[in-house]
């Protein structure tokens, strides 16, 4: 029954959906008094607190001066922007953060490997690897990211005796090595965002009709044929979607990063996100001005490369 | 005859299944190595070569994480900003939904533009704004604090607006021809017919809440104030070394999610599958 739900739902924005029927009626029940008021009111009062005023007030602080100790800011122009961007640590940031995105976006082509081959028709115990695969996505990664950080560790972490006994004599203390830290973190993210993939992977490969794989082996269409010719280019809506999602998402990496490198840790200076810095400057060293910059700058970052992500579609995704 | 068609057939996927198994195998190892490092003791985590099979279970490690750790009131805490924060958005998401959905205002199409907007922004353009909000409310360290940002949710009004979308008009005529006013068209007719979406804005609502690090970290410094989330993060700087302390801790801390969602298993991936579709 749920899964009968589950597409209805799926259908909504279909056309058809809009009712003439309900504009036809002027005057109707729905449209009279403060009903309206009385269903999204509170919610926009809400969405004005603390979404809307929010972004303004992070504008304007972002041309201020905040003093930690309390008394009022002061305006200094682009100040912070200035000091930012002379900053190495904003640039290394974003290296970071870059990287780190562009190892988690490796996970998509893994993932439709993956999916494609839980979703082959005939093959038994689907729905065990599904599950399997979606595990590390429900984990806090607060939590398993301690389990992953005793497997990077250098002494008697598993990776590492694994490399010894394969005859590396020196691997590398992972997670407080500048340089390795940000890759151990991000295979970390990688493994948590491959469940999310599969699953909207799985239910795009769904909805590819087995006509015209039967038509395709009719045409002499192998495997491989069938998987470039057909899976693919059917499948790129789903691979665009997750695309701007796993961007987004590496935009922001934080958590992950958090969980594995602690206070104290060598690493720390060469592993820092924009988010990281962003947390660092507005919390931790209560600097709110350069702050809201940073937080501008993801915010400029993000729309650039959305915009690109969006553009580019053109090239390559399908839609039927 | 159609079952012993499909035992022959899975020869042909042998190559498949071992790969599926080994990287499924990849995907669960940290979970196994989890657990069994909560039942061993600190020499034998930090043993090389490895020792993954405890010699004598060490079950009170478990217990040990509620009389060594502040674990059940920072339990208590995520629980409760779960369910409020899940509880309160459902409603809240599903009235404007079906406000945007099916009744006629001025100002509708310009109102849920402004609200979509807020899906393009990345959060760290109104953490601080918030976090000055919550502050000026005095809701500091509190439950409410965690999360009163998050009851009013763009996403979730969206995904409740397609569902509300998809349902016939003619029911809600009905139910106005029997003399019921939009709220108890909404809330007796209407309400019931969307649960699948209600279900999965509340999957994703339940896994974020019970999860989410950066906003609860930023609100609340105080150990007893903490949720899950922000208390295991504490915890890995102050008992960094008492790994089977911290393996039984996080282990639990995963627990509840973990539970809910194999209870619930196949409802729960077409949820997400559904939520994705829409972003």
């Amino acid at each position: 029954m749920s899964e009968a739900g589950a597409r209805g739902a799926m259908s909504a924005p279909r056309p058809g959906s809009a009712s003439p029927k309900g504009r036809r009626r002027r005057g109707s029940p729905t449209s009279v008094g403060a009903w309206p008021l009385a269903f999204i009111g509170l919610l926009m009062l809400g969405v004005a607190v603390f979404y809307y005023w929010p972004i303004v007030k992070n504008i304007i602080i972002s041309f201020q001066q905040t003093n930690a100790f309390g008394g009022d800011p002061e305006f200094v122009g682009v100040d912070n922007y200035k000091a930012l961007f002379a900053d190495p640590s904003l640039m290394s940031s974003i290296g970071n953060t870059l990287l780190y995105t562009v190892i988690v976006l490796l996970g998509i082509p893994l993932s439709v490997a993956i999916a494609s081959m839980i979703e082959l028709p005939g093959l038994r115990w689907k729905s065990l690897y599904r599950t399997l695969f979606f595990m590390p996505y429900l984990a806090m990664p607060m939590a398993i990211g301690q389990v992953w950080k005793i497997v990077y560790n250098g002494n008697f972490g598993i990776l590492n005796q694994v490399l010894r006994a394969l005859g590396v004599s020196d691997p590398p203390y992972w997670i407080v090595t500048p340089g390795f830290a940000i890759v151990a973190v991000s295979i970390f993210g990688l493994w948590s965002s491959i469940g999310f993939n599969v699953i909207i992977l799985s239910s795009g490969l769904k909805g590819i009709s087995r006509e015209l794989y039967e038509a395709a082996s009719i045409d002499g269409a192998t495997g491989v044929k069938q998987f470039r010719w057909i899976t693919v280019p059917l499948l790129t809506p789903s691979i665009f979607f997750l695309t701007i999602m796993t961007t987004i998402g590496g935009f922001q990496l934080f958590d992950v990063l958090f969980a594995m490198i602690g206070n104290g840790n060598p690493a720390e200076s060469r592993t820092r996100s924009l988010v990281t810095l962003f947390y660092k400057q507005a919390f931790v060293n209560s600097d709110q001005g350069t702050g809201a910059a940073i937080a501008i700058v993801i915010l400029v970052f993000v729309a650039i490369v959305t915009v690109i992500q969006f553009i580019g579609q053109k090239k390559w995704v399908n839609y039927v | 005859m159609a079952r012993k068609q499909g035992n022959v057939s899975q020869k042909r996927f042998i190559p498949v299944h071992i790969l599926l198994i080994l990287g499924g195998l990849f995907m669960v190892f940290p979970f196994i190595y989890q657990i069994l490092m909560s039942l061993s003791t600190n020499p034998e985590i930090q043993s090389v070569p490895p020792k993954f099979i405890p010699d004598s279970w060490q079950w009170h490690n478990y217990s040990d994480v509620f009389t060594r750790l502040p674990f059940l009131h920072q339990f208590w805490v995520s629980v409760e900003i779960t369910v409020l924060r899940t509880g309160v958005q459902l409603l809240l998401c599903a009235m404007a939904g079906y406000a945007f959905a099916r009744m006629q205002f001025k100002g509708r199409g310009l109102l849920f533009g402004l609200l979509l907007a807020i899906l393009m922004v990345p959060g760290q353009s109104y953490l601080i704004g918030q976090y000055q909000v919550i502050q000026n409310f005095g809701l500091l360290e509190t439950p409410w604090g965690i999360v009163l940002p998050g009851f009013f949710s763009a996403f979730g009004v969206f995904l409740m607006r397609q569902a509300f979308m998809s349902l016939p008009v003619e029911l809600e005529e009905a139910a106005r021809l029997d003399g019921c006013n939009p709220w108890q068209a909404f809330w007796r007719v209407m309400f019931p017919l969307v649960r699948p979406s209600l279900f999965a804005v509340m999957i994703t609502t339940v896994l974020w809440s019970w999860n989410d690090l950066l906003w609860p970290l930023i609100v609340t410094t105080r150990e007893e104030s903490m949720p899950l989330s922000v208390g295991i993060a504490t915890l890995a700087g102050q008992h960094s070394t008492d790994y089977a302390l911290m393996m039984a801790a996080s282990t639990m801390a995963m627990a509840p999610i973990f539970i809910l969602f194999f209870s619930m298993q196949k409802r729960v991936i077409e949820g997400l599958a559904t939520s994705g579709l829409k972003g």
